[in-house]
Protein backbone atom coordinates (compact mmCIF):
# COMPACT_ATOMS: atom_id res chain seq x y z
CA UNK A 1 0.00 0.00 0.00
CA UNK A 2 2.94 2.40 0.71
CA UNK A 3 4.31 1.59 -2.26
CA UNK A 4 1.22 2.50 -4.43
CA UNK A 5 1.06 6.01 -2.29
CA UNK A 6 4.63 6.51 -3.42
CA UNK A 7 4.31 5.78 -7.05
CA UNK A 8 1.08 8.22 -7.19
CA UNK A 9 2.84 10.84 -5.61
CA UNK A 10 5.96 10.35 -7.45
CA UNK A 11 3.67 10.43 -10.93
CA UNK A 12 2.05 13.73 -9.31
CA UNK A 13 5.26 15.40 -7.97
CA UNK A 14 6.49 14.94 -11.84
CA UNK A 15 3.35 16.33 -13.46
CA UNK A 16 3.50 19.50 -11.28
CA UNK A 17 7.03 19.78 -12.61
CA UNK A 18 6.56 19.97 -15.61
CA UNK A 19 2.66 21.35 -15.83
CA UNK A 20 2.85 22.15 -19.22
CA UNK A 21 2.09 18.75 -20.35
CA UNK A 22 -1.23 18.47 -18.17
CA UNK A 23 -2.41 21.75 -18.64
CA UNK A 24 -2.60 20.81 -22.89
CA UNK A 25 -5.21 17.93 -22.54
CA UNK A 26 -7.45 19.59 -20.26
CA UNK A 27 -6.65 22.98 -22.41
CA UNK A 28 -7.47 20.75 -25.50
CA UNK A 29 -10.88 19.68 -23.69
CA UNK A 30 -12.04 22.81 -23.25
CA UNK A 31 -11.15 24.66 -26.37
CA UNK A 32 -12.76 21.35 -28.42
CA UNK A 33 -16.09 21.49 -26.11
CA UNK A 34 -16.31 25.14 -26.88
CA UNK A 35 -15.64 25.28 -30.31
CA UNK A 36 -18.89 23.62 -31.16
CA UNK A 37 -21.38 26.37 -29.62
CA UNK A 38 -19.07 29.12 -31.35
CA UNK A 39 -19.50 27.31 -34.82
CA UNK A 40 -22.85 26.19 -34.82
CA UNK A 41 -23.99 29.42 -33.27
CA UNK A 42 -26.94 29.95 -30.71
CA UNK A 43 -29.53 27.28 -31.68
CA UNK A 44 -29.95 26.00 -28.21
CA UNK A 45 -31.96 23.12 -29.18
CA UNK A 46 -29.46 21.51 -31.43
CA UNK A 47 -26.57 22.35 -28.97
CA UNK A 48 -28.51 20.50 -25.81
CA UNK A 49 -28.65 17.56 -28.56
CA UNK A 50 -25.39 17.22 -29.47
CA UNK A 51 -24.14 17.93 -25.96
CA UNK A 52 -23.55 14.85 -24.57
CA UNK A 53 -21.94 13.56 -27.76
CA UNK A 54 -19.70 16.31 -28.43
CA UNK A 55 -18.14 16.64 -24.02
CA UNK A 56 -17.55 12.83 -24.21
CA UNK A 57 -15.62 12.40 -27.70
CA UNK A 58 -13.62 15.66 -26.76
CA UNK A 59 -12.96 13.70 -23.06
CA UNK A 60 -11.73 10.30 -25.01
CA UNK A 61 -9.56 13.02 -27.09
CA UNK A 62 -7.96 14.37 -24.51
CA UNK A 63 -7.69 11.59 -22.30
CA UNK A 64 -5.68 10.31 -24.92
CA UNK A 65 -3.02 13.11 -25.09
CA UNK A 66 -2.13 12.64 -21.94
CA UNK A 67 -1.68 8.40 -22.43
CA UNK A 68 1.80 8.23 -24.19
CA UNK A 69 3.14 10.00 -21.08
CA UNK A 70 1.81 7.23 -18.50
CA UNK A 71 4.93 4.34 -19.50
CA UNK A 72 7.06 5.99 -21.89
CA UNK A 73 9.10 8.92 -20.30
CA UNK A 74 10.12 6.28 -17.36
CA UNK A 75 10.91 3.36 -20.02
CA UNK A 76 13.36 6.26 -22.31
CA UNK A 77 15.19 7.24 -19.58
CA UNK A 78 15.44 3.38 -17.52
CA UNK A 79 12.94 4.37 -14.39
CA UNK A 80 10.47 1.31 -15.13
CA UNK A 81 13.39 -1.36 -15.78
CA UNK A 82 14.13 0.15 -11.70
CA UNK A 83 10.08 -0.09 -11.21
CA UNK A 84 10.32 -3.95 -12.60
CA UNK A 85 13.20 -4.36 -10.06
CA UNK A 86 11.74 -2.88 -7.29
CA UNK A 87 10.28 -5.40 -4.19
CA UNK A 88 6.68 -4.32 -5.06
CA UNK A 89 4.59 -6.03 -7.32
CA UNK A 90 4.01 -4.61 -10.94
CA UNK A 91 0.43 -5.00 -10.85
CA UNK A 92 0.54 -2.34 -7.59
CA UNK A 93 2.99 -0.30 -9.49
CA UNK A 94 0.97 0.17 -12.89
CA UNK A 95 -2.25 0.61 -10.82
CA UNK A 96 -0.60 3.67 -9.20
CA UNK A 97 0.38 4.95 -12.69
CA UNK A 98 -2.99 4.90 -13.78
CA UNK A 99 -4.52 6.22 -10.78
CA UNK A 100 -2.32 8.96 -11.37
CA UNK A 101 -3.19 9.44 -15.13
CA UNK A 102 -6.84 9.81 -14.14
CA UNK A 103 -6.50 12.13 -11.49
CA UNK A 104 -4.47 14.49 -13.96
CA UNK A 105 -6.05 13.80 -16.76
CA UNK A 106 -9.26 12.33 -15.79
CA UNK A 107 -10.43 13.86 -12.89
CA UNK A 108 -10.78 17.83 -14.07
CA UNK A 109 -12.91 16.88 -17.10
CA UNK A 110 -15.37 15.75 -14.56
CA UNK A 111 -15.32 18.69 -12.04
CA UNK A 112 -15.20 20.67 -15.51
CA UNK A 113 -17.95 19.30 -16.71
CA UNK A 114 -21.06 21.68 -15.72
CA UNK A 115 -18.85 24.88 -16.90
CA UNK A 116 -18.84 23.28 -20.23
CA UNK A 117 -22.82 21.75 -20.60
CA UNK A 118 -23.60 25.52 -19.69
CA UNK A 119 -21.88 26.55 -22.55
CA UNK A 120 -24.72 24.09 -24.58
CA UNK A 121 -28.05 25.00 -22.21
CA UNK A 122 -27.95 21.75 -20.19
CA UNK A 123 -30.22 22.41 -17.42
CA UNK A 124 -28.86 21.67 -14.17
CA UNK A 125 -30.41 18.11 -14.14
CA UNK A 126 -28.60 17.00 -16.87
CA UNK A 127 -25.39 18.41 -15.39
CA UNK A 128 -25.69 16.07 -12.91
CA UNK A 129 -25.88 13.59 -14.91
CA UNK A 130 -22.62 14.07 -16.84
CA UNK A 131 -20.50 14.65 -14.08
CA UNK A 132 -21.93 11.47 -12.80
CA UNK A 133 -21.45 9.47 -16.42
CA UNK A 134 -17.82 11.16 -16.61
CA UNK A 135 -16.77 10.24 -12.81
CA UNK A 136 -17.46 6.49 -13.48
CA UNK A 137 -16.06 6.40 -17.20
CA UNK A 138 -13.14 8.74 -17.12
CA UNK A 139 -11.37 5.91 -15.04
CA UNK A 140 -12.33 3.50 -17.87
CA UNK A 141 -10.12 5.57 -19.93
CA UNK A 142 -7.78 5.75 -17.75
CA UNK A 143 -7.52 2.14 -17.32
CA UNK A 144 -8.36 1.12 -21.05
CA UNK A 145 -5.74 3.45 -22.25
CA UNK A 146 -3.12 1.85 -19.77
CA UNK A 147 -2.73 -1.13 -22.03
CA UNK A 148 -2.19 0.74 -25.22
CA UNK A 149 0.33 2.93 -23.60
CA UNK A 150 2.01 -0.32 -22.74
CA UNK A 151 1.58 -2.27 -25.87
CA UNK A 152 2.85 0.83 -27.99
CA UNK A 153 6.08 1.19 -25.91
CA UNK A 154 9.54 1.75 -27.94
CA UNK A 155 7.46 1.35 -30.84
CA UNK A 156 8.37 3.77 -33.31
CA UNK A 157 5.07 6.36 -34.51
CA UNK A 158 3.63 4.65 -31.65
CA UNK A 159 1.52 7.70 -30.65
CA UNK A 160 -0.57 6.43 -33.42
CA UNK A 161 -0.63 2.98 -33.28
CA UNK A 162 -2.03 3.27 -29.79
CA UNK A 163 -5.16 5.60 -30.82
CA UNK A 164 -5.89 3.05 -33.16
CA UNK A 165 -5.45 0.33 -30.62
CA UNK A 166 -7.66 2.64 -28.00
CA UNK A 167 -10.07 4.14 -29.37
CA UNK A 168 -12.53 0.86 -30.09
CA UNK A 169 -12.16 -0.14 -26.95
CA UNK A 170 -13.52 3.29 -25.76
CA UNK A 171 -16.63 2.65 -28.24
CA UNK A 172 -18.67 1.13 -24.91
CA UNK A 173 -17.67 3.69 -22.83
CA UNK A 174 -18.71 6.61 -25.31
CA UNK A 175 -22.38 4.99 -25.77
CA UNK A 176 -23.14 4.29 -22.69
CA UNK A 177 -22.11 7.35 -21.32
CA UNK A 178 -23.55 9.99 -24.00
CA UNK A 179 -26.16 7.77 -23.82
CA UNK A 180 -27.31 8.22 -20.30
CA UNK A 181 -27.08 12.09 -20.53
CA UNK A 182 -29.20 11.85 -23.70
CA UNK A 183 -31.75 9.51 -22.14
CA UNK A 184 -32.37 11.98 -18.77
CA UNK A 185 -32.46 14.69 -21.05
CA UNK A 186 -35.96 12.89 -22.78
CA UNK A 187 -36.67 11.86 -20.15
CA UNK A 188 -36.17 8.14 -19.82
CA UNK A 189 -34.84 5.69 -17.23
CA UNK A 190 -30.71 6.12 -16.78
CA UNK A 191 -30.26 3.58 -14.38
CA UNK A 192 -29.62 1.17 -17.15
CA UNK A 193 -26.67 3.14 -18.53
CA UNK A 194 -24.95 3.62 -15.00
CA UNK A 195 -25.14 -0.12 -14.36
CA UNK A 196 -23.73 -0.67 -17.17
CA UNK A 197 -20.67 2.29 -16.95
CA UNK A 198 -20.44 0.68 -13.08
CA UNK A 199 -19.87 -2.62 -14.57
CA UNK A 200 -17.12 -1.50 -17.12
CA UNK A 201 -15.36 0.08 -14.43
CA UNK A 202 -15.32 -3.15 -11.94
CA UNK A 203 -14.40 -5.07 -14.91
CA UNK A 204 -11.87 -2.68 -16.31
CA UNK A 205 -10.28 -2.90 -12.20
CA UNK A 206 -10.67 -6.54 -11.97
CA UNK A 207 -8.60 -6.94 -15.22
CA UNK A 208 -6.96 -4.46 -16.82
CA UNK A 209 -3.98 -3.82 -14.20
CA UNK A 210 -2.76 -6.95 -14.66
CA UNK A 211 -2.83 -7.04 -18.59
CA UNK A 212 -0.89 -3.92 -18.45
CA UNK A 213 1.87 -4.99 -16.14
CA UNK A 214 2.28 -8.37 -17.99
CA UNK A 215 2.41 -6.05 -21.42
CA UNK A 216 5.00 -3.44 -20.07
CA UNK A 217 7.03 -6.64 -18.47
CA UNK A 218 7.38 -8.10 -22.10
CA UNK A 219 8.36 -4.33 -23.49
CA UNK A 220 11.37 -3.81 -20.77
CA UNK A 221 12.30 -7.24 -21.42
CA UNK B 1 28.77 5.35 8.39
CA UNK B 2 27.43 2.64 5.69
CA UNK B 3 23.99 0.87 6.29
CA UNK B 4 24.93 -2.17 4.76
CA UNK B 5 27.57 -2.86 7.10
CA UNK B 6 24.65 -3.09 10.10
CA UNK B 7 22.24 -5.31 7.75
CA UNK B 8 25.23 -7.93 7.46
CA UNK B 9 24.03 -10.34 10.02
CA UNK B 10 22.48 -13.02 7.95
CA UNK B 11 23.78 -16.58 8.64
CA UNK B 12 23.22 -18.20 5.29
CA UNK B 13 25.85 -17.56 2.96
CA UNK B 14 24.66 -15.65 0.07
CA UNK B 15 25.20 -17.28 -3.09
CA UNK B 16 24.36 -16.12 -7.33
CA UNK B 17 24.64 -18.83 -9.23
CA UNK B 18 23.72 -19.34 -12.90
CA UNK B 19 23.58 -22.94 -14.05
CA UNK B 20 24.25 -23.28 -18.05
CA UNK B 21 22.71 -19.74 -18.92
CA UNK B 22 21.82 -19.80 -22.91
CA UNK B 23 21.08 -15.83 -24.49
CA UNK B 24 20.08 -15.77 -27.57
CA UNK B 25 19.30 -11.86 -29.16
CA UNK B 26 17.55 -11.85 -32.64
CA UNK B 27 19.48 -15.26 -34.96
CA UNK B 28 22.66 -14.72 -32.80
CA UNK B 29 23.40 -17.13 -29.63
CA UNK B 30 25.37 -14.95 -27.49
CA UNK B 31 26.56 -17.54 -25.07
CA UNK B 32 25.84 -21.02 -24.34
CA UNK B 33 26.00 -23.10 -21.68
CA UNK B 34 27.36 -19.84 -19.06
CA UNK B 35 27.59 -21.24 -15.23
CA UNK B 36 29.19 -19.17 -12.59
CA UNK B 37 29.03 -18.58 -9.05
CA UNK B 38 29.80 -16.10 -6.21
CA UNK B 39 28.89 -15.86 -2.97
CA UNK B 40 29.21 -12.90 -0.12
CA UNK B 41 32.08 -11.10 -0.10
CA UNK B 42 32.78 -11.84 -4.03
CA UNK B 43 33.14 -8.91 -6.74
CA UNK B 44 33.13 -10.48 -10.54
CA UNK B 45 34.11 -8.63 -13.37
CA UNK B 46 32.42 -9.51 -16.45
CA UNK B 47 34.93 -8.48 -19.42
CA UNK B 48 34.46 -8.74 -23.25
CA UNK B 49 34.08 -6.70 -26.79
CA UNK B 50 31.27 -4.64 -27.18
CA UNK B 51 27.97 -6.41 -28.46
CA UNK B 52 29.43 -9.71 -26.82
CA UNK B 53 26.48 -10.15 -24.36
CA UNK B 54 27.77 -8.24 -20.89
CA UNK B 55 24.66 -6.25 -20.68
CA UNK B 56 22.34 -9.31 -21.75
CA UNK B 57 24.46 -11.63 -18.93
CA UNK B 58 23.50 -8.87 -16.52
CA UNK B 59 19.69 -8.97 -17.50
CA UNK B 60 19.35 -12.17 -16.88
CA UNK B 61 20.98 -12.42 -13.83
CA UNK B 62 18.75 -9.56 -12.58
CA UNK B 63 15.84 -11.26 -13.94
CA UNK B 64 14.19 -8.72 -15.93
CA UNK B 65 15.01 -10.77 -19.39
CA UNK B 66 14.05 -14.46 -19.52
CA UNK B 67 17.08 -17.03 -20.13
CA UNK B 68 16.52 -19.31 -23.66
CA UNK B 69 17.61 -22.12 -21.16
CA UNK B 70 19.18 -22.63 -18.27
CA UNK B 71 18.55 -20.75 -14.55
CA UNK B 72 20.10 -18.15 -11.94
CA UNK B 73 19.51 -18.91 -8.40
CA UNK B 74 19.85 -17.04 -5.42
CA UNK B 75 20.92 -18.39 -2.60
CA UNK B 76 19.99 -22.06 -3.82
CA UNK B 77 16.36 -21.12 -5.02
CA UNK B 78 15.65 -20.44 -8.49
CA UNK B 79 14.90 -16.14 -9.24
CA UNK B 80 11.66 -17.04 -10.81
CA UNK B 81 10.11 -18.56 -8.38
CA UNK B 82 9.95 -15.52 -6.03
CA UNK B 83 10.90 -12.41 -7.73
CA UNK B 84 10.15 -9.97 -4.97
CA UNK B 85 12.22 -11.46 -2.46
CA UNK B 86 15.01 -11.28 -4.52
CA UNK B 87 14.85 -7.89 -5.52
CA UNK B 88 14.45 -6.71 -1.95
CA UNK B 89 18.01 -7.90 -2.12
CA UNK B 90 19.02 -6.32 -5.30
CA UNK B 91 20.18 -3.03 -6.59
CA UNK B 92 20.66 -3.25 -10.46
CA UNK B 93 22.34 0.03 -12.21
CA UNK B 94 22.43 -0.33 -15.76
CA UNK B 95 23.30 2.21 -18.61
CA UNK B 96 20.61 4.75 -18.32
CA UNK B 97 20.69 6.42 -14.93
CA UNK B 98 16.75 6.08 -14.51
CA UNK B 99 16.90 9.51 -12.60
CA UNK B 100 14.15 11.69 -12.86
CA UNK B 101 15.50 14.80 -14.41
CA UNK B 102 12.39 17.04 -12.86
CA UNK B 103 13.13 15.91 -9.66
CA UNK B 104 16.12 16.75 -7.51
CA UNK B 105 18.57 14.64 -6.23
CA UNK B 106 17.34 14.26 -2.93
CA UNK B 107 13.68 13.84 -3.88
CA UNK B 108 14.96 10.99 -6.52
CA UNK B 109 16.76 8.91 -3.46
CA UNK B 110 13.70 9.37 -1.37
CA UNK B 111 11.12 8.02 -4.54
CA UNK B 112 13.41 5.16 -4.21
CA UNK B 113 13.50 4.52 -0.89
CA UNK B 114 9.78 4.47 -0.74
CA UNK B 115 9.70 2.31 -3.61
CA UNK B 116 12.71 0.08 -2.39
CA UNK B 117 11.05 -0.36 0.65
CA UNK B 118 13.85 0.84 2.55
CA UNK B 119 13.88 3.31 5.29
CA UNK B 120 15.87 6.66 4.67
CA UNK B 121 15.91 9.82 6.67
CA UNK B 122 16.43 12.77 5.37
CA UNK B 123 19.40 13.37 7.22
CA UNK B 124 20.67 9.67 5.99
CA UNK B 125 20.04 10.83 2.30
CA UNK B 126 21.69 14.00 2.45
CA UNK B 127 24.65 11.97 4.05
CA UNK B 128 24.70 10.15 1.39
CA UNK B 129 25.06 13.18 -1.10
CA UNK B 130 27.01 14.76 0.70
CA UNK B 131 29.59 11.93 0.57
CA UNK B 132 29.76 12.17 -2.90
CA UNK B 133 30.56 15.66 -3.71
CA UNK B 134 27.04 16.93 -3.85
CA UNK B 135 26.83 19.17 -1.40
CA UNK B 136 25.24 21.81 -2.25
CA UNK B 137 23.55 20.46 -5.51
CA UNK B 138 20.92 17.99 -3.62
CA UNK B 139 17.99 20.05 -4.07
CA UNK B 140 19.04 21.13 -7.77
CA UNK B 141 16.70 18.97 -10.30
CA UNK B 142 18.87 16.57 -11.66
CA UNK B 143 18.44 17.97 -15.32
CA UNK B 144 20.92 20.58 -13.50
CA UNK B 145 23.40 18.22 -13.06
CA UNK B 146 26.26 16.69 -15.41
CA UNK B 147 26.61 13.06 -16.52
CA UNK B 148 29.45 12.43 -14.16
CA UNK B 149 27.36 14.09 -11.17
CA UNK B 150 24.26 11.63 -11.74
CA UNK B 151 26.51 9.18 -11.21
CA UNK B 152 27.19 10.43 -8.06
CA UNK B 153 23.65 10.27 -6.94
CA UNK B 154 23.70 6.68 -8.33
CA UNK B 155 26.36 6.09 -5.99
CA UNK B 156 24.54 8.04 -3.33
CA UNK B 157 21.76 5.16 -4.15
CA UNK B 158 24.19 2.05 -3.73
CA UNK B 159 25.17 3.28 -0.31
CA UNK B 160 21.55 3.48 1.00
CA UNK B 161 19.86 0.60 -0.66
CA UNK B 162 20.58 -1.55 1.39
CA UNK B 163 21.11 -4.26 -0.73
CA UNK B 164 23.17 -7.33 -0.93
CA UNK B 165 23.59 -7.67 -4.69
CA UNK B 166 25.07 -5.30 -6.88
CA UNK B 167 24.54 -5.40 -10.56
CA UNK B 168 26.26 -3.05 -12.00
CA UNK B 169 26.36 -1.95 -15.85
CA UNK B 170 29.54 -0.24 -16.69
CA UNK B 171 29.57 2.20 -13.84
CA UNK B 172 32.89 3.82 -14.18
CA UNK B 173 31.95 5.64 -16.92
CA UNK B 174 31.42 9.49 -17.05
CA UNK B 175 33.64 9.04 -13.94
CA UNK B 176 36.35 11.41 -13.16
CA UNK B 177 39.66 9.80 -11.39
CA UNK B 178 38.19 10.91 -7.80
CA UNK B 179 35.36 9.69 -8.11
CA UNK B 180 36.22 6.26 -10.09
CA UNK B 181 38.31 6.06 -6.88
CA UNK B 182 35.32 6.68 -4.50
CA UNK B 183 33.23 4.11 -6.49
CA UNK B 184 36.57 1.63 -5.70
CA UNK B 185 35.72 2.21 -2.36
CA UNK B 186 32.56 1.78 -2.18
CA UNK B 187 32.39 -1.11 -3.76
CA UNK B 188 35.15 -2.65 -1.61
CA UNK B 189 33.73 -1.47 1.35
CA UNK B 190 30.16 -3.72 0.24
CA UNK B 191 31.90 -7.26 -0.11
CA UNK B 192 33.87 -6.70 2.93
CA UNK B 193 30.84 -6.16 4.14
CA UNK B 194 29.09 -9.33 3.18
CA UNK B 195 27.75 -8.07 -0.26
CA UNK B 196 28.35 -9.48 -3.62
CA UNK B 197 28.63 -7.92 -7.07
CA UNK B 198 28.94 -8.09 -10.19
CA UNK B 199 30.11 -5.75 -12.76
CA UNK B 200 31.32 -5.11 -16.51
CA UNK B 201 33.92 -2.27 -16.76
CA UNK B 202 36.53 -1.45 -20.17
CA UNK B 203 38.87 -0.17 -16.99
CA UNK B 204 41.02 -1.55 -15.09
CA UNK B 205 39.47 -1.81 -11.81
CA UNK B 206 41.76 -2.18 -8.43
CA UNK B 207 39.29 -4.42 -6.70
CA UNK B 208 41.44 -7.17 -4.15
CA UNK B 209 40.06 -10.81 -4.82
CA UNK B 210 38.49 -9.87 -7.64
CA UNK B 211 36.80 -12.84 -10.32
CA UNK B 212 37.06 -12.20 -13.92
CA UNK B 213 34.62 -14.09 -16.54
CA UNK B 214 35.75 -13.03 -20.00
CA UNK B 215 32.86 -13.78 -22.64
Amino acid sequence: MRALLAIIHRDLLLVMRRKSEVLTAVFFFVVVTSLFPLGIGADAALLRKIAPGVIWVSALLSTLLGLHRMFAADYHDGALEQLALSPQPMVLLVTGKMIAHWIVCGLPLVLLAPIIGIQFDLDSNSLYVLMATLLLGTPVLSLLGSIGAALTLGVRGGGVLMSLIILPLYIPVLIFGAGAVYANSVGLDTSGHFSLLGALLILALAFIPWVSSAAVKIAIE
Amino acid sequence: MTANISTSSSKSPLVLEARGLCCVRGERELFVGLNLRIASGDCLHVRGENGVGKTSLLRLLTGLSKPESGEVLWSGQSIAVDPITYHRQLLFLGHRDALKEDLTALENMQMYAALDDVSLSQEKALAALWRFGLRGRENLPVHYLSAGQKRRVLMARMLTRQAKLWILDEPFNALDAQAVHELQNLIIEHITAGGLTVLTSHQEINIPNMQVLEL
